[in-house]
């Protein structure tokens, strides 16, 4: 078996599902939120500001920003072990790779805790 | 009829270059891509390929006919160039170039072997042979045709990039074919060995596979089936 420790999982079947599950929130939380945008023609401030107040819609914002987090990190994960390996650029890949990784794993992380400050911050 | 050939000896060219040769092609039949090659062969004697059944069967002359992969033999120049054109033929890409349009198919065969492709059954033989029912014996039609020949695998732009680790179409079509038999009794153990990040789930359906297969298997269904099977397991 081909092991990987910079996956997700470590599982493929875990990543797939991941990557599936992920996908079906984000297309609800999409149409949960042009469906609100839909229904409140003149939106303001206090409104839009009082719908992500409320607590079903905070835990809503945050599955949705841990599914856009995950989503991303299979994605991009499988996309640096396609293109940034020693095949493609020689003995320097893996050390790009792992240089890509990190950045990316890096800005995942403040994207999502830069996230569950605004949802949660008060 | 011009055909382009891809000639390249590793050990004394610099880079590949795409050698022109006009043939004589006779204008009331359609020649199969590998009658166009020997003819060409006969003006260039020094032109390397594999071929050997020449109807299909051996999966030797695998190679890229104006783009697409397929079996030199069993493809007529009329679909594979159509008229007054140019015949295009390249080796199988993604794999080493050992001369011309051989190909080292080493990696292609070592992933062929992870999937341990020959029947696994723990029981004592009984004393004549392992029996299956015709409707068991129906689940391997579509996967047991396989000849070999790479077109699949060259095809699919996730083995490109991750030949030592993605198994690739050929070698799936393969591992499913004794998931499928009633026979095997590995399944679990076989399953076991799939379900990491590479060797099954690098395949993004893309269906290149399908496209090219020239005994008109679908990979992409077999790797669909894998898929459910390691979802019934591991969930």
């Amino acid at each position: 078996m081909v092991t990987n420790a910079t996956s997700l999982g470590r599982s493929g079947l875990f990543d797939w599902l991941v990557q599936r599950f992920s996908a079906l929130v984000l297309l609800a939380y999409a149409i949960c939120i042009l469906g609100s945008l839909a229904l409140t023609p003149d939106l303001e401030y206090e409104s839009w500001r009082a719908q992500f107040d409320m607590p079903a819609m905070r835990i809503f914002s945050l599955i949705a920003l841990l599914s856009l987090c995950a989503h991303a990190w299979v994605g991009i994960w499988t996309v640096t072990t396609d293109y940034l390996n020693e095949a493609q650029l020689g003995r320097a890949g893996t050390l790009i790779r792992l240089l890509a990784q990190t950045v990316c794993a890096l800005l995942t992380l403040i994207y999502l805790f830069w996230g569950i400050r605004i949802f949660w911050g008060g | 009829m011009l055909v382009s050939i891809y000639r390249y000896n590793p050990e004394q060219d610099e880079k590949p270059v795409m050698q022109n040769i006009d043939v004589d092609v006779p204008a009331d039949r359609d020649l199969m891509v590998l009658d166009v090659l020997e003819l060409a062969k006969a003006r260039d004697p020094s032109i390397a390929y594999r071929r050997s059944c020449r109807e299909g069967v051996c999966g030797s002359d695998g190679m890229n006919i104006n783009g697409v992969n397929g079996l030199a033999c069993i493809t007529p120049i009329s679909k594979a160039a159509g008229p007054g054109r140019k015949l295009v033929l390249r080796p199988l890409p993604g794999l080493p170039v050992i001369r011309d349009l051989v190909v080292d198919l080493s990696g292609f065969y070592r992933q062929f072997e992870k999937v341990k492709p020959y029947l696994i059954n723990d029981a004592p033989p009984p004393a004549i042979e392992r029996l299956q029912s015709p409707e068991d014996r129906e689940k391997l039609d579509g996967l047991y045709e396989c000849i070999l020949c790479a077109c699949c695998s060259t095809a699919c732009p996730s083995f490109w990039w991750n030949p030592d680790k993605f198994i690739g179409p050929a070698g799936l079509l393969q591992a499913y074919r004794f998931l499928a038999d009633s026979r095997d009794t590995a399944s679990a153990a076989r399953l076991a060995a799939l379900d990491d990040p590479f060797s099954v789930f690098r395949c993004r359906g893309i269906m290149n596979c399908v496209a090219v297969c020239p005994k008109g298997l679908n990979p992409t269904r077999a790797i669909g089936h894998i898929r459910s099977m390691l979802l019934q397991q591991g969930t």
